[in-house]
């Protein structure tokens, strides 16, 4: 019984370290594969779109593009659309972070509240909230605050579960003791129930960043006007492909930039954390 | 008779919220045009089944967000297993993977019309592009995460390099792929309802757009509260399917 015991561990065991060793491999080689791959990609779209096998409406050629973007932005175009569109997502996320987290801890504190609003979230979760885009635009209007309102709607649900799963895997025992050493209610909800849910916190943030970003730029397609997916639209009308491509660098720069910001300030906020420990 | 009763309180909340439109509409709180009264919703959707208005534009949705969702497992489930286990593609995709998941998938929605036009297909390529890389990334993680001392037995024991993947790899992905799944299905009809708002002369989206310009508002939330319930509808469904398929796993 015992040796089959010690092959199982030791089979576990080598498959650790194989997998550390590739991993540590992969890591030396990949950074410069990366880069690699990426340029590969680039000089491929270049030099498919320059042979004649499409016509240069239906992919303009990667420098073409490029010399799009630098214009735009020297003209400043770029930067109000790219202004218009970061306002709005990230003024509807941040609404969504800080609206959810609040509702997650009163859901989790409050029975009622619960009650409430537990069918509202499982059942609003899964739904393609951006249906409800039209119904916001006839009672709020076409300006800022219906495309930051349709962000707060979808971007909310998240980081309200997040919160909900965070708050009820805490250790009781913590709550506990900080209780028996005369902790008040708001100083356990500060300084112990957050601080112990904010891993799963921030991971329902990781997951309404992309949602908010997505949403803002679909609203401003519907609606038209300033903003990085309205100027895509008006470029789509007029047949402007290199408008289009440029916006989709544009964004795809945009959302990269923000999901790696959000996930360097997960590892700063969560130093503390063993999470950290096991990446470093 | 006490789950019924457990079920139906569980949900009172809903009704309740359906009880409040109600009356805010009937006591003109709101104008009426703005928030119709539920129940004249209700037979504004009864009239659009009626006269298969729901009906066809709701069948062109749901065929474009089938086929595009349908490519998206195939195509993704298999490069995300094959990633897994081969090194070279591994390093040359896995950083394609990793620059274009967190592309917010709507900027697509411009090109895919550039390219395919106002029907079907560009639809059905927009919502295949932007669930193939959630799908890709369940299953490579999943494929990865495969015990290694299992992949060795089965080889020792003689298993041939697609043997293997079929019946040690692919079923240790299966629960990851099919969380990557959830998230694609859920991004399908979101791209497809806004893909049709924005440009379409077909369905869901489109019949939204079309009330709403025509002022017909009850048939507006009719149709919006129908793709609202077919989404959650979807998910509950996918989940009870997962269930099924993963019960070999006690």
């Amino acid at each position: 019984m015992a040796g089959i015991d010690d092959t199982a561990s030791l089979a576990a065991a080598q498959a650790d370290i194989s997998r550390d060793a590739a991993r540590r491999l992969d890591t030396v080689f990949r950074g410069g594969a990366g880069i690699f791959s990426i340029l590969l990609l680039l000089i491929a779209w270049e030099l498919f779109a320059r042979s004649g096998r499409v016509t240069p409406f239906m992919l303009p050629p990667f420098s073409v593009v490029v010399a799009r973007i630098y214009s735009d932005a020297a003209g400043g175009d770029l930067w109000i659309n790219l202004g218009q569109t970061m306002f709005r997502a990230m003024t509807g996320f941040a609404i969504a972070a800080i609206g959810g987290v609040t509702l997650g801890a009163l859901m989790s504190g409050n029975r009622l509240v619960r009650w409430f609003f537990d069918p509202i979230i499982s059942v609003g979760f899964p739904m393609p909230k951006i249906a409800f885009l039209p119904i916001i635009i006839l009672w709020l209007g076409l300006y800022d605050v219906s495309k930051i309102s349709i962000v707060v709607f979808d971007a909310i649900f998240p980081v309200v579960t997040a919160t909900l799963a965070g708050l009820a895997s805490i250790d009781k025992e913590l709550i506990w003791s900080a209780h028996n050493m005369g902790a008040s209610e708001r100083e356990v909800m500060w300084q112990i129930k957050l601080p112990a849910a904010l891993p799963q916190i921030l991971t329902g943030l990781q997951v309404a960043l992309p949602i908010s970003l997505i949403v803002a730029i679909i609203a401003e397609m519907a609606m038209g006007g300033y903003g990085l997916g309205g100027a895509m639209m008006s470029a789509s009308r007029f047949a402007d492909s290199p408008g289009v491509f440029a916006g989709i660098v544009e964004i795809a720069i945009v959302g990269y930039a923000l999901i790696k910001a959000l996930a360097v300030i997960r590892r700063r906020l969560l130093v503390w954390h063993q999470e950290t420990a096991e990446h470093s | 008779m006490q789950a019924v009763a457990q079920t139906s309180f569980r949900y009172l909340p809903l009704l309740l919220l359906a009880a409040a439109w109600e009356i805010t509409a009937r006591l003109n709180l709101i104008d009426s045009s703005a928030l119709p009264p539920l129940s004249h919703v209700a037979s504004a959707w009864v009239d659009l089944v009626r006269d298969g208005e729901l009906v066809s534009n709701g069948a062109a949705s749901l065929y474009r967000g089938a086929i595009g969702l349908l490519l998206a497992v195939i195509v993704g489930g298999g490069l995300g297993i094959v990633m897994a286990r081969w090194r070279l593609l591994d390093v040359f995709i896995n950083p394609l993977v990793e620059l274009f998941y967190p592309l917010p998938k709507s900027a697509l929605i411009p090109v895919t019309v550039l390219w395919l036009g106002f029907g079907d297909g560009s639809k059905i390529l927009l919502i295949f592009l932007g669930c193939m890389i959630p799908v890709t990334i369940g299953a490579y993680n999943g494929a990865r995460g495969a015990d290694q001392a299992l992949v060795w037995s089965a080889r020792s024991m003689g298993a041939k390099n697609l043997r293997l993947m079929w019946d040690v790899v692919v079923p240790s992905a299966l629960p990851e792929l099919l969380n990557g799944v959830r998230t694609a299905l859920a991004l399908a009809f979101i791209l497809l309802v806004s893909s049709e708002l924005i440009v379409s002369q077909q369905g869901f989206g489109y019949l939204i757009g079309y009330l709403g310009s025509t002022g017909s508002y009850e048939g507006m939330y009719a149709v919006v509260l129908t793709v609202a319930f077919l989404g959650f509808a979807a998910d509950r469904l996918y989940q009870l399917l997962v269930q099924w398929l993963l019960s070999w796993r006690e």
